[in-house]
């Protein structure tokens, strides 16, 4: 078996193709684990992982949870929306002082980019990023790309279009990254005040000017959540003008192949990025991927730990 | 202190001097220029053989942060940093605690650098009280007492009407008015220029043409009013061109770069480098060149440093907490040199840019080494190589992107008032 060199897994950027591919056939037989009646095995008994989350997540943190938890770990959740920017202890020291209680993996997300490797520079235990900032979230792209090789029994050549907010999307960075990496094409679109400059420069990426030409015989529709927050700013109009334009509905998803899959990162707007319909539809794999999504998490700190299955 | 200063290679534009010389200095004052000078009774000599000798550099934007934030720089520590670069003079900007917008404040800097610096410091008083942007300093009194220039440098005054009457305010004072020309809106939360680099990095970035829109309302406002004014620290390609077309039309524009928009790109970045943070953020290969080209031919006039010392809790955080600026002194000469080295500029127009130019701009009656002109001397070793190390800096602050990188050129001594007050 091939081996992680890895200490860290901060970003899809850094790392290979061999690396990637790894972390998924290590994720594909913790499938195995999570199909069982008792959903748990010694690999890391005696590790402790803390989960130091300073943004809201639901999703990410219980997903991280369960897999520490599947493979014996110990785990801790801290979930903090205090952050160096409002007063407080800084990152830095906070991570110093959890690192005196001797943890093995810290999976931090945060809302500066870059702030892993901020961190990485400081502590010697293994860091893994559920999110930082617009930079990336590779537990997503990984859990991402497993989901689609389900479904095609391959990550190379495929069509995958990106539709939503770019910009500030860390899930649209991991995936392009990821994507690229693994030889598929990926189609990005959105308003124009959410497609960042020099985007087509990150992978193998093609911008549209509009969604139809995104969703063209694609394989993989993937729909970004839009943040309620943005809605009457200077991004866009409203929600309801974003849906005409930028949502995925029972009629635009034709222009995809017959069998393509949907997508979506998660927490959904219902009626704004995409209908109903298409979330709860036939094509749609959104709860696959979060099934997924512990699989992959336990392959993650399995590898950062270095050892072998038990 | 009397000195004789021999054999050096002495460039000095205002009087356009370029050759093999010695100076002679008395009472604090330059007493002649020439070969085969003596040295007059109980004067020093100073071999300058291979040494540039030139009238003192200035440097018209610093932040000296005294009074209030001593924690990153004061007075005494930063003028060290200032001669150890090779400056005689330095402009401080007014964003101290409290702020320089009255006379207190102005004469505590004059009198503290007079008894404890290292070389001269012109304070820049606030356009607006507070850099508030609401209401005029009182720049009269502001000029009075010591003042060389108003500005509320670090923001700009967005009011475009108390802009305008600032700058015909200023005018009738006879007192320069810089601008940081940024449009505020369009920075947000932009935390480096918005190009390639900053959608890799998934950082918000900062527009070139929020700083473009700022310059263009400067120069359009003080060519409608008819008044100077000066616009610091530009870093992008179409400010240069703005600048450009409105010193053609006859505008009273005069502008500055820094070192890092002429060496650094927003490449240097990368690695969520906070020394690589600054406001206006380094940019891209394309500005460089601009700046490089406004520098040529005369676009830019002068080349500051905007020395903006942080204390490493401030710098030593997640990129987008920490402050913006690096500290610039002890680098901005050979840095600068690497322009003549490069043939950006010739030497000549070297010492305009860090030394004539900005005694013009200012009045700070500087800039020449004329007989009977204040002994302000910078002696240069251009071949000198050095390494920047945190340790060996004197300012009080390390935020330098170039830390552990080699430089070229030096300054071998400053001379302030005919009084050696550093020596490499």
């Amino acid at each position: 078996m091939a081996e992680f060199k890895h200490k860290h897994i901060i970003a899809l950027r850094d790392l290979s193709k061999e690396d990637i591919e790894l972390l998924i056939s290590t994720a594909e037989n913790m499938r195995e684990i999570n199909s069982r009646d008792i959903k748990k095995v010694p690999t890391l008994r005696g590790k402790t992982i803390i989960n130091l989350f300073y943004e809201a997540s639901t999703r990410t943190r219980t997903s991280f949870e369960i897999a520490g938890k599947r493979l014996s770990a110990d785990t801790v959740n801290i979930t903090t929306s205090s952050s160096s920017t409002t007063k407080g202890e800084t990152l830095s020291d906070t991570a110093l002082n959890l690192l005196a209680m001797k943890p093995d993996i810290i999976v931090m997300r945060h809302s500066v980019s870059g702030s892993h490797y901020f961190l990485a520079d400081k502590i010697n235990c293994s860091i893994i990023n559920a999110g930082d900032g617009a930079h990336e979230h590779p537990s997503q792209g990984l859990l991402d790309m497993l989901t689609m090789k389900d479904k095609f029994g391959r990550l190379d050549g495929l069509k995958v279009a990106i539709i939503g907010d770019i910009t500030h999307s860390r899930v649209a960075r991991s995936n392009i990254q990821g994507l690229t990496k693994m030889g598929s094409h990926v189609f990005v679109s959105g308003p124009p005040t959410m497609v960042p400059p020099g985007v087509e420069k990150l992978g193998n990426v093609t911008v549209c000017a509009t969604m139809n030409e995104a969703l063209q015989d694609a394989d993989v529709v993937m729909m970004l959540r839009i943040q309620q927050e943005r809605q009457g700013k200077t991004l866009m109009p409203n929600a309801r003008e974003y849906s005409r334009y930028f949502g995925l509905n029972p009629n635009n998803i034709k222009l995809a192949k017959p069998n393509a899959m949907v997508m979506h990162p998660g927490p959904i707007n219902r009626g704004v990025e995409m209908s109903t319909s298409m979330v709860d539809g036939d094509q749609s794999w959104i709860l696959k991927q979060v099934e997924n999504g512990v699989a992959v998490r336990m392959s993650m700190l399995y590898h950062v730990c270095g050892g072998e299955l038990e | 202190m009397n000195l004789l200063i021999k054999n050096g290679r002495v460039i000095d534009p205002s009087q356009k001097l370029d050759d093999t010389l010695d100076v002679v200095v008395e009472n604090g004052l330059v007493k002649e220029i020439g070969k085969g000078l003596k040295a007059p009774a109980g004067a020093e000599t100073i071999d300058a053989t291979g040494k540039y000798v030139v009238p003192g550099l200035i440097d018209m934007h610093v932040h000296l942060r005294d009074p209030g934030l001593e924690y990153k720089e004061d007075i005494i520590s930063g003028t060290k940093a200032a001669v150890a670069g090779g400056f005689t003079s330095v402009c401080c900007m007014p964003n101290t605690k409290p702020t320089i917008d009255n006379k207190a404040i102005a004469s505590y800097i004059i009198n503290k650098a007079k008894a404890e610096g290292s070389c001269n410091v012109f304070p820049v008083g606030s356009i607006t009280y507070g850099l508030s942007g609401e209401r005029m300093s009182e720049m009269g009194e502001l000029k009075e007492s010591g003042c060389v220039a108003v500005s509320d440098d670090g923001r700009p005054v967005k009011n475009s009407e108390l802009m305008m009457r600032s700058l015909q305010y200023a005018a009738g004072i006879g007192i320069m008015v810089i601008s940081h020309a940024e449009e505020l809106e369009l920075v947000g939360e932009g935390t480096m220029n918005e190009g390639y680099t900053s959608t890799e990095l998934g950082l918000k970035g900062i527009p070139r043409v929020a700083e473009d829109i700022a310059t263009a309302r400067e120069t359009m406002l003080a060519e409608y009013t008819g008044t100077p004014i000066h616009i610091a620290h530009v870093s992008t390609k179409d400010s240069v061109r703005i600048i450009r077309e409105a010193k053609a039309r006859g505008v009273k524009v005069t502008c500055e770069t820094a070192p890092h928009y002429f060496t650094l790109t927003d490449d240097a970045v990368r690695g969520y480098n906070t020394n690589a943070k600054m406001n206006p953020p380094l940019r891209e290969a394309a500005d460089v060149a601009a700046i490089k080209a406004g520098l040529t031919d005369g676009t830019i006039d002068a080349i500051a440093t905007d020395h903006a010392p942080h204390h490493e809790d401030e710098k030593d955080v997640e990129f987008n907490v920490a402050m913006n600026g690096i500290i610039g002194l002890e680098t901005s000469l050979p840095l600068s040199l690497q322009l003549v080295e490069n043939g950006v500029l010739t030497l000549n127009q070297l010492v305009d840019k860090m030394s004539c130019n900005p005694s013009n701009i200012l009045g700070l009656q500087r800039g020449t080494l004329a007989a009977g002109a204040v002994a302000d001397i910078t002696l240069i070793d251009p071949t000198c190589e050095w390494v920047v190390e945190a340790d060996k800096l004197a300012s009080k602050s390390k935020n330098s992107p170039w830390l552990g990188q080699n430089m070229k050129g030096a300054a071998a001594a400053t001379i302030v008032n005919g009084k050696v007050v550093y020596q490499r």
